[in-house]
C-alpha cells in the first residue's frame, strides 16, 4: 500500500486539519466534522447543507462558500455522516430562512439525513430535502435502492446555491434543486478500482486490459465488464446510455468528471469525444466543465453528466461562486 | 430472567466478536459493497462499550436504548441507523422493567426487527441483515443457541440471492454468489446472546 497517510483511522481528521489551514475563509470543526462558510448564518438566506462519505473530494467540503453550500458534513471514507453532524451544521448556518439538505441517493445518506431532519425540526429549524439520483447505470425500480446520486450533485448544489444567494425562499430553492435533478443524468466508467485506506488494497479486481462500465463513486464494481475501449468508444457508450433516458430539447450543461486518478490530459481528450458525440446526436452544449469534482479516491476513469437547462438555470449556473473546488465570477 | 447486566454482557460480547471479525466483514463487503462494514461496526460498538461503562443504564431497556443511540451517532452509513434502530426499538419495547424473561425479550426483539424492516424497506430475501434477523427471532423461543444457528444459516443462505437493497443492489445479478456482510454481522449480534448467557 502506497498512500500519503499516517494511519487509516485519522485520514478524515487529518484532511480536515489541512483544509482548515489552506482555507481560512472556512470554519472547519475537525472534532465534529462540520465545514461551514465563516460568514454564516447569512441574514435572510436559505442555507444549503450537504454531506456524504469522504473520498469524493472536492465534493462536498470543497463546495462550501458564497454561491454554493453553506455547510458540509464529511463522513468516514465512503460512509454517510451521522445525524449529529448534520444537525450541528444546520444549526450553525440557519438564519431563520430554512435549510435545504442535498442528499445523494444511498441508503445510508438517506436514513441519516431523514433522522437529522426530524431532530433539526425539533429544534425549530425549517428543513427541506432534495434527493439526487441521476445515475442511468442503475435501473430505477421498486426492487432496488434506486438510482445513485453522482455528478448531478454538483449541478444541484451550484444552481440551488445561486438561487439561495439571491435570497429566493426555501420553497423556490427546493423546487429549483428538484428541477435540476430531474433534468440531469450521468454515466461512469472505471479503468481501475480504488483503494480505501481501511482496506489498503483495491476494492475490486480489474485485470489489465479491461474496464468497468456503469460504476458509481464508492469503489463498487459496475454493471458490466468489457475489454478496454478507446476514449471515443467510451464516449459513444456513455453519451448513448444517457440519451436513452434523457432527450434534451434545450442546451445542456456538460460535466466531464475525473474519478481521481485520471489526468486532465486524458479528461480533455475524453471531453473532445463527448462533444463529438453530442454534436452527432444534435444536442446543443451551453457550458462544459472538465476536471476532478466528484471523485472516488484514486480510481481511474471518468463520468459524463448532462443537465438540460433553461434560461433561468443557465443564469444561476453562471452566477458567481467562490469555493475551494469551484470558483468563477467572484 | 435477564437483567441489565445480561444486556451489558450482550453488547460487550458483540463488540468483542465484531472486533475479531472486522477484517472478515470488510472482506465480505469488498466484492459487493465498499469494503468498510467491519471498520464501521467496530467504531460503533467500541463507542457502545465506552458509553455503557460511563453512563448509568440500570434496566435492560435503558442499556439497549443507550447502545442504539451511540450506534446512530457514531457508525454512519446505513448500518448506523439500521443497527441503532434495532437496539433502540427493542429497548423501548422492553419498557422500564428491571428484568425480562426470554419470551418477553423475544417479543421485544421482534418489534426491533420490524422497525428495521420498516426503516430500510427490506423484506426477507432482499439479501440484507433481515435475512439472518428474521429466522433468529422466529427461533428465539427455542433458546439462544437455536437463534444463533438460525441466524448463521440465514446469513449463509444470502449467498445465492440477488441484492435488492443497499449498495450491493447497484450490481444487479453480479451481487449473486457473495454472502451478505450485513446478514453476517447480524448473525454475530445474535451469537453474542449465547455468549452473554454464559457459553
Amino acid at each position: 500500500m502506497r498512500m500519503l497517510i499516517n494511519v487509516p483511522e485519522t485520514v478524515v481528521a487529518d484532511a480536515l486539519r489541512g483544509m482548515a489551514a489552506a482555507h481560512p475563509e472556512l470554519a472547519v470543526d475537525v472534532e465534529n466534522r462540520v465545514i461551514v462558510r465563516r460568514d454564516a448564518p447569512v441574514a435572510g438566506k436559505v442555507a444549503l447543507v450537504s454531506g456524504g462519505g469522504s473520498g469524493h473530494e472536492p465534493l462536498h467540503g470543497g463546495f462550501v462558500g458564497p454561491g454554493m453550500l453553506s455547510a458540509a458534513c464529511p463522513g468516514e471514507v465512503f460512509t454517510s455522516p451521522v445525524p449529529d453532524q448534520m444537525v450541528r451544521a444546520a444549526a450553525a448556518v440557519d438564519s431563520g430562512a430554512g435549510v435545504l439538505f442535498v442528499v445523494k441517493n444511498y441508503t445510508g445518506d438517506v436514513l441519516n439525513f431523514d433522522m437529522a431532519a426530524e431532530l433539526a425540526e425539533d429544534e425549530g429549524i425549517r428543513v427541506a430535502k432534495v434527493l439526487v439520483d441521476d445515475d442511468v447505470a442503475v435501473t430505477d425500480s421498486l426492487y432496488t435502492a434506486g438510482r445513485r446520486g453522482t455528478g448531478a450533485t454538483l449541478f444541484v448544489e451550484k444552481i440551488a446555491g445561486a438561487a439561495a444567494e439571491e435570497r429566493q425562499p426555501l420553497e423556490r430553492v427546493e423546487a429549483l434543486a428538484r428541477q435540476v435533478n430531474a433534468n440531469t443524468r450521468s454515466f461512469g466508467v472505471a479503468l481501475s478500482a480504488c483503494t480505501t485506506p481501511a482496506k489498503g488494497s483495491p476494492t475490486f479486481d480489474l485485470p489489465p486490459g479491461e474496464l468497468e462500465l456503469g460504476v458509481g463513486i464508492h469503489g463498487e464494481p459496475g454493471r458490466e465488464r468489457r475489454a478496454m475501449m478507446t476514449s471515443g468508444e467510451i464516449a459513444d457508450f456513455a453519451v448513448h446510455a444517457i440519451l436513452e433516458d434523457l432527450t434534451p430539447r434545450n442546451p445542456v450543461l456538460v460535466l466531464v468528471n475525473g474519478m481521481g486518478a485520471t489526468p486532465l490530459l486524458e479528461l480533455y481528450g475524453f471531453n473532445a469525444e463527448v462533444q463529438r458525440v453530442l454534436t452527432q446526436r444534435g444536442v446543443a452544449v451551453a457550458r462544459t466543465l472538465v476536471g476532478n469534482y466528484v471523485t472516488s479516491l484514486d480510481m481511474a476513469g471518468a463520468s459524463v453528466t448532462l443537465c438540460q437547462i433553461d434560461e433561468e438555470l443557465l443564469r444561476l449556473w453562471d452566477a458567481p461562486v467562490k469555493t475551494a473546488g469551484l470558483r468563477w465570477g467572484a | 430472567m435477564l437483567d441489565a447486566d445480561f444486556f451489558r454482557r450482550w453488547m460487550t460480547a458483540t463488540a468483542v466478536s465484531v472486533d475479531r471479525e472486522a477484517d472478515r466483514l470488510t472482506a465480505l463487503d469488498s466484492p459487493i459493497g465498499d469494503a468498510d462494514h467491519g471498520s464501521n461496526l467496530r467504531r460503533g460498538f467500541t463507542a457502545v462499550t465506552a458509553a455503557l461503562e460511563k453512563e448509568a443504564a440500570g434496566t435492560p431497556g435503558a442499556v439497549l436504548v443507550l447502545a442504539g443511540s451511540r450506534l446512530i451517532s457514531t457508525v454512519g452509513g446505513a448500518s448506523g441507523p439500521l443497527y441503532g434502530t434495532l437496539l433502540r426499538r427493542t429497548g423501548k419495547a422492553l419498557g422500564e422493567a428491571a428484568e425480562v424473561d426470554e419470551a418477553g425479550f423475544a417479543e421485544a426483539l421482534r418489534v426491533g426487527v420490524d422497525a428495521v424492516m420498516q426503516l430500510g424497506g427490506a423484506a426477507p430475501g432482499d439479501k440484507t441483515m433481515i435475512d439472518s434477523l428474521v429466522p433468529a427471532v422466529d427461533a428465539l423461543p427455542g433458546g439462544f443457541r437455536a437463534a444463533r444457528a438460525a441466524a448463521e444459516q440465514g446469513a449463509e443462505a444470502t449467498t445465492p440471492l440477488q441484492a435488492r437493497k443497499g449498495r450491493a443492489s447497484y450490481l444487479g445479478e453480479r451481487s449473486i454468489g457473495h454472502q451478505d456482510p450485513g446478514a453476517t454481522s447480524a448473525a454475530l449480534l445474535i451469537a453474542a446472546l449465547a455468549e452473554a448467557d454464559g457459553e
